[in-house]
C-alpha cells in the first residue's frame, strides 16, 4: 500500500470501557477501540453482538450508558445538537440498506447533505464538479439522473458511498457494506473501500460478516464477542489463531 | 381499560411534546422553502379534485334534500342564506378537514414511517442535517396553510352546486343566489371558520408527522401508522370543531 498510518498521532476515534444496554439486554460491556487516520478496521461478531450499535454510538445516533467516546478529539457525549451536526459533517456513515432518499434522483441525493453544509460549496460550478468527482470515484457517473428504485443493490451501495464521499469525511463507518450482494459485486465494493482509503486517506470502521471483505479492506480486525473486543489483530494473524471462538469466524 | 387510558395519556403527552418541538424550531433557520413549496403543491394539488367533487356533491345534495321542506313552509327564498351559513360555518371546514385527514394525514404518516423503516431519516441525521426541520416543519406548515385554502375552495364549489340546483329547480339566477348568500353571511360566520381551519390543518399535519416520525415495527408499522394518523387526526378535527364552536359562541353569540 502506498500510504502510511501514523500511529504516533492521536487516534481519530478513541473508545474506552464503552457500555450500552437496551433494557436488560447488555450489548456492549466494556468495549475498547483506537482508530488512526488512514486505517481501516473491520469489526466482526455474531448477529446481535452490538456491532451496528457500536458505530451508531460513534456517530451519536445511540446514547452510550457509560465509558469514554472521543471522535476527532471531541467527546461525543458532551456535544450539543449544533456541535454534533458539525462533527457529523466530518464522518460518513454507510447504512446496510444504503438509505438513499427514494423521492430524489441520484444527483439530488448527493446534493442534499452538501446544500445543508454551505461552507463546503463555493458555487454552483463547484457543486457540479464535486458531484461529478464523487460519482466518478464510485464509477457511476452515468447514473446521475436515475432514481434509487432504478438502481441495483450494488449500485445503491456505490451511490451511498458517493453521498458519503462528497462530504469529504475524515472517518467513514460502514455497516455491512457487502450484505445482500453477490460475491463478484461484494468484492468490487471491498476493493472500492480500499481505494477510497488510499485515495482520500480516510479512517474507516467496517462492520461485516463477510470474511473476504475483511481480508481485502481491513488493516486490522476486532472480534466482538459478548460485548467486548475478544480478539484484535490483522486478518492473517487472527486466521491462524487456535482459539475456538475466533476460529468459528474463519470457517 | 387502565392500559388503554395510560396509552391515551402517553400518546397525548408525546404528541404535545412533538408539537412543542415544532414551535421551538419553526422560527429558526435553516428554512427549507423549496421543500415547503413542494409540499404545499402536493397537498393542494393532490386533494383539490377530491375536495372539489365532495364539496359540489354536498352543496347539491343539501339543497335537494332541504328544498321540499322549505317549500312546504313557504320559506324556499331562505335557501341561499341557510345553505350559505351551513356550508361556511360548519360543513365546508369539517368535511374538507376530514377528507384531508384521510388523504394527507395518512400520506404523510406512511411516507415518514417508510423513511424511518428504511433508515432514510437516520441518514439525514448522520449527515449533519436536521430531519425534523426538513421533514416535519415543512409538512406541518404546508398543511396548516393549505387546509384553509382548500376549505375556501370547497365552500365556493359547494355553494356553486347549491346555486346550480336553485337555478335548475327554481329559476334563481347565480347573481341573485350569491347576493342572498352574502347578505346573510356575517364576519362572525367567516372568521371563526377560517381560524378553525388553520387548527384543523395543523392537527392533521402534526399527527401525520408524529405517527410517521415515531413509527416502529418495520414495514408492518407503516400501514398501522397511516391508519392511526387518520383515526387520531379525524378525532382531533371533531374535538377542535367542538371547542371552536364553544369559543365562537362566546364572541359572536351564534
Amino acid at each position: 500500500m502506498d500510504y502510511k498510518i501514523d500511529y504516533s498521532e492521536p487516534p481519530v476515534i478513541e473508545i474506552e470501557n464503552l457500555h450500552k444496554a437496551f433494557s436488560l439486554n447488555k450489548v456492549l460491556r466494556g468495549f475498547n477501540l483506537k482508530l488512526w487516520q488512514g486505517e481501516n478496521l473491520a469489526v466482526m461478531g455474531k448477529s446481535g453482538s452490538g456491532k451496528s450499535v457500536l458505530i451508531k454510538c460513534i456517530i451519536g445516533l445511540v446514547q452510550i450508558d457509560q465509558g469514554k467516546l472521543r471522535v476527532l478529539n471531541q467527546d461525543v457525549t458532551a456535544l450539543d445538537r449544533k456541535e454534533l451536526d458539525q462533527l457529523r459533517a466530518l464522518i460518513g456513515f454507510q447504512f446496510q440498506s444504503s438509505a438513499l432518499y427514494d423521492s430524489m434522483t441520484v444527483r439530488e441525493n448527493l446534493e442534499f447533505p452538501l446544500r445543508r453544509h454551505k461552507n463546503k460549496i463555493k458555487n454552483e460550478a463547484g457543486l457540479n464538479a464535486m458531484i461529478t468527482e464523487a460519482l466518478e470515484a464510485v464509477g457511476l457517473l452515468h447514473a446521475m439522473d436515475y432514481i434509487p428504485s432504478e438502481l441495483s443493490g450494488g449500485m445503491k451501495k456505490r451511490i451511498a458511498l458517493a453521498r458519503t464521499l462528497i462530504m469529504q469525511p475524515k472517518i467513514i463507518l460502514y455497516d455491512e457494506p457487502t450484505s445482500g450482494l453477490d460475491p463478484v459485486t461484494a468484492k468490487e465494493i471491498s476493493l472500492l473501500i480500499t481505494e477510497v482509503q488510499q485515495r482520500f486517506h480516510t479512517a474507516s470502521i467496517i462492520i461485516t460478516h463477510d470474511l473476504a471483505c475483511a481480508r481485502i479492506a481491513s488493516d486490522r480486525m476486532i472480534i466482538l464477542h459478548e460485548g467486548v473486543n475478544y480478539a484484535e489483530s490483522t486478518y492473517d494473524k487472527l486466521a491462524e489463531m487456535e482459539d475456538t471462538i475466533v476460529k468459528a469466524f474463519f470457517v | 381499560m387502565i392500559k388503554s387510558l395510560k396509552q391515551f395519556f402517553l400518546i397525548t403527552g408525546q404528541l404535545s411534546e412533538f408539537a412543542g418541538r415544532y414551535f421551538r424550531e419553526v422560527f429558526f433557520p435553516p428554512y427549507e422553502f423549496k421543500e415547503f413549496l413542494k409540499q404545499c403543491f402536493y397537498i393542494g394539488n393532490k386533494s383539490f379534485a377530491l375536495v372539489g367533487t365532495t364539496g359540489l356533491i354536498m352543496g347539491i345534495v343539501l339543497t335537494l334534500q332541504t328544498r321540499p321542506t322549505l317549500i312546504e313552509f313557504g320559506a324556499v327564498s331562505w335557501m341561499p342564506s341557510m345553505v350559505g351559513i351551513a356550508i361556511v360555518r360548519e360543513i365546508g371546514p369539517v368535511l374538507t378537514a376530514l377528507i384531508c385527514a384521510g388523504k394527507i394525514g395518512s400520506g404523510i404518516g406512511a411516507e415518514l414511517a417508510s423513511m424511518k423503516v428504511t433508515e432514510q431519516i437516520d441518514a439525514m441525521e448522520v449527515s449533519g442535517t436536521n430531519p425534523f426541520n426538513y421533514l416535519v416543519i415543512t409538512r406541518v406548515t404546508a398543511t396548516t396553510i393549505m387546509v384553509p385554502t382548500l376549505v375556501v375552495v370547497a365552500d365556493i364549489i359547494s355553494l356553486s352546486g347549491s346555486a346550480l340546483v336553485e337555478y335548475l329547480k327554481g329559476g334563481v339566477t347565480f347573481q341573485l343566489y350569491f347576493s342572498n348568500v352574502f347578505e346573510y353571511l356575517e364576519f362572525g360566520d367567516l372568521l371563526p371558520s377560517v381560524i378553525k381551519s388553520f387548527f384543523f390543518g395543523f392537527a392533521i399535519g402534526i399527527v401525520g408527522c408524529y405517527k410517521g416520525y415515531t413509527s416502529t415495527k418495520g414495514t408492518e408499522g407503516v400501514g398501522r401508522t397511516a391508519n392511526e394518523a387518520v383515526v387520531i387526526s379525524s378525532m382531533l378535527v371533531f374535538i377542535l370543531d367542538f371547542i371552536a364552536v364553544l369559543v365562537s359562541d362566546i364572541f359572536y353569540e351564534l
